[in-house]
């Protein structure tokens, strides 16, 4: 069903795109905004370490890899959807 | 090996042993992986699977600076250097949702492939090419300088030996098999790496009770560190000892550090987006649902050693730290510590120090000086592990600091060889001149790189994050907007990388060499920080000033932006 009109090829586009905006979101959050507080987390705890210092060494980067396969996982279906996986 | 140990080797046979056999195995994937076709010379015939392209980018990603330098620098710089571990991860972030998909559709060979055709002209694809050559090459000389180090300590060779012994031993992996050889090479040098990581790491967590696996447990050593820190104090040194130093940043302090912390991880998370020698990884996929892929697997696998490098770094200093354990120095008698073997083997060498220099017999926290860079190497030492698992160690950073040299020295060598040879100076080369064009940039390059290596200029990690910045000031708008907005051209980019490469550079000469106090804190590390703003805003206004790219590349944006169809550039173009 590989539909090539502009229309479907826009939608297609504006999908992706607002994808990609919640992933850079969610970028921004553990990438800058968590690690810059990371003074203010340190208060509580998790898993036995203070949990700034966790976000820093591990949460986020967990954090990383699964925004990347939920992205990579919605694109697929994005792709699917609109006939233009290759 | 551990055979050999057992039965009476000398612990110089054993390191030899690791190094050569894991050289040995390298040089015998390149030879089998030899090609004379230019879609498999620069982008490995495009067949490489998923998962095996995504070791292949963790190998080419963890460098020298990643396995030797990183866990030393959070040892010693503490929250701060976080922003290494966060900013090297997060990156790839960016590479997935802005950039590798997009980038596998179109084809190309080379990153300035994209930027010359993307934008049009050979001007835009030109300044591409110097970017990239400075970048990789500020950091493939880094790479080369780790090298040497680790050979000439495990061969006992002078260092400038050791650095072109390392560089045969590059140039045997990726001279004939192009990026297939590399790629396959890579892949074993990431299997060697990471379990050179991880043995030690485990075997030190077991013996100190931290269980199988330290990265849920060693909560309480963050802990027990800063009780420690605490007890002890954190003083300067009452001398300072040239090429070595004391502890004297905390763990875990982040108050009123995170501005440093954050400028970093952005410096460094927009480079890992911009760095040539990571995105041509991508490029070799079968399609780009697997690029994708292919990045999901890589951040998978850097993963491996990225949340390990905290725990060894923290275990370590346990191990250095805590008087109720055997393998500590902290409060012993001058004595007890001079005449502990691995000390003895460090100091010899000058990476490491113990000078009592409060005079009262016993060795404080600030008097115990280490150089940063040998935090990792000693590790299995100060544990008390056996002596092969030391010539694990360094047979593991030696594929860490070659497996990221081959892609750099192949990218430096593909730009210049496809970019400015094909492209511009003769487009008529048939496909045997291109890649014997090729090869001989590769050998005056890696030879250029190994000399400049030996003059021993810079450290390790702070040549490493220049690259980034360099790469992130001229590459990263350019590369991304090429993508994401199509008013953007030729005339923008030229600019945008003109203006931020050259700020940047400008920036970094001023704070490092010519005196001037840096911005808000932003030092020479970090000096893209400086460096993209100038390139988005020059990019940007000179785009609109100047009039829309045609009806033809606008198109090409849009068939860019779905997967499906041919690349835009052809196979063997």
């Amino acid at each position: 069903m590989a539909d090539n009109s502009a229309q479907n090829r826009a939608e297609h586009w504006r999908k992706t795109r607002n994808l990609t905006f919640v992933i850079m979101a969610l970028w921004v959050l553990f990438g800058i905004i968590i690690p810059y507080n990371a003074d203010a987390l340190n208060s509580m705890s998790i898993l036995g370490f203070p949990m700034g210092y966790w976000f820093c060494v591990q949460g986020s980067l967990i954090a990383f890899v699964l925004m990347i396969w939920f992205q990579n996982w919605r694109q697929d279906a994005i792709d699917d959807e609109h006939g233009v996986n290759d | 090996m551990a055979l050999l140990e057992r039965m009476g080797a000398s612990p110089e046979t054993i390191g030899i042993g690791f190094l050569l056999f894991t050289i040995g195995i390298y040089a015998l994937i390149g030879w089998l992986s030899r090609t004379a076709e230019v879609d498999a010379y620069y982008v490995a015939g495009r067949e490489v699977p998923a998962v095996y392209n995504g070791m292949a980018t963790a190998a080419d990603w963890m460098s020298g600076a990643s396995f030797v330098a990183l866990a030393g620098g959070v040892y010693f710089g503490g929250y701060p250097y976080l922003g290494f571990i966060v900013g090297w991860t997060g990156g790839y972030v960016l590479v997935n949702s802005l950039l590798a998909p997009y980038l596998r559709k179109f084809g190309c060979y080379t990153v300035p492939d994209f930027i010359g055709t993307r934008y049009g002209g050979n001007l835009a694809r030109l300044c591409a090419v110097v970017v990239l050559v400075v970048a990789s090459f500020t950091y493939v000389t880094a790479q080369i300088n780790a090298t040497g180090t680790i050979a000439a300590r495990t061969l006992h060779i002078p260092f400038e030996v050791g650095v072109y012994l390392g560089l045969l031993g590059i140039f045997i992996c990726s001279m004939l098999g192009g990026m297939r050889g590399v790629t396959w090479t890579q892949v074993a040098q990431y299997i060697v790496l990471i379990i050179a990581y991880l043995l030690p790491l485990i075997w030190m967590s077991n013996k100190l009770g931290y269980g199988i696996i330290p990265h849920f447990s060693y909560g309480e050593g963050v802990q027990r560190i800063a009780e420690l820190e605490a007890q002890y104090g954190l003083a300067p040194a009452a001398e300072n000892i040239g090429g070595v130093r004391v502890l004297t940043t905390p763990a875990n302090a982040p108050a009123g550090a995170g501005w440093g912390m954050v400028t970093l991880a952005i410096a460094m998370m927009t480079g890992t987006a911009s760095l040539p020698h990571i995105l041509m990884r991508y490029f070799t996929t079968p399609s780009v649902r697997a690029a994708r892929k292919s990045v999901a697997w890589s951040l998978f696998f850097i993963l491996m050693l990225y949340l390990s490098a905290p725990a060894l770094a923290t275990l370590t200093k346990v191990n250095l730290l805590d008087p109720n354990l055997a393998t500590s120095v902290i409060g012993k008698t001058v004595e007890e510590v001079t005449n502990i073997e691995w000390v003895k083997r460090w100091s010899e060498v000058g990476m490491l120090a113990v000078a009592d220099q409060s005079g009262d017999g016993i060795i404080q926290l600030n008097e115990f000086f280490m150089r940063p860079d040998i935090v990792v190497l000693a590790t299995p030492e100060i544990a008390g592990l056996p002596y092969v698992i030391s010539g694990l160690v360094a047979a593991g950073g030696l594929a860490a600091a070659m497996s990221t040299a081959d892609g750099l020295l192949l990218a430096i060598a593909n730009a210049l060889s496809h970019d400015l040879y094909y492209s511009i100076i003769d487009p008529k080369a048939d496909t045997r001149k291109r890649l014997i064009v090729a090869r001989v940039l590769l050998i005056f390059i890696g030879l250029a790189a190994a000399f400049i290596a030996s003059l021993k200029l810079t450290g390790i990690l702070g040549a490493v994050a220049w690259a980034f910045c360099f790469a992130n000031s001229g590459l990263f708008f350019p590369l991304v907007l090429g993508v994401w907005w199509k008013r953007a051209n030729a005339a923008g980019a030229v600019a945008g990388m003109v203006v931020g490469f050259g700020v940047g550079t400008w920036y970094l000469w001023s704070v490092f060499a010519g005196g001037m106090e840096p911005w808000m804190g932003i030092d020479h590390l970090r000096f893209g920080i400086i460096g993209m703003p100038a390139s988005l805003i020059a990019m940007v206004v000179v785009s609109l000033l100047t009039p829309a790219p045609s009806q033809e590349i606008q198109d090409m944006v849009d068939e860019v932006r779905i997967p499906s169809g041919n690349t835009i550039l052809g196979s063997g173009h």
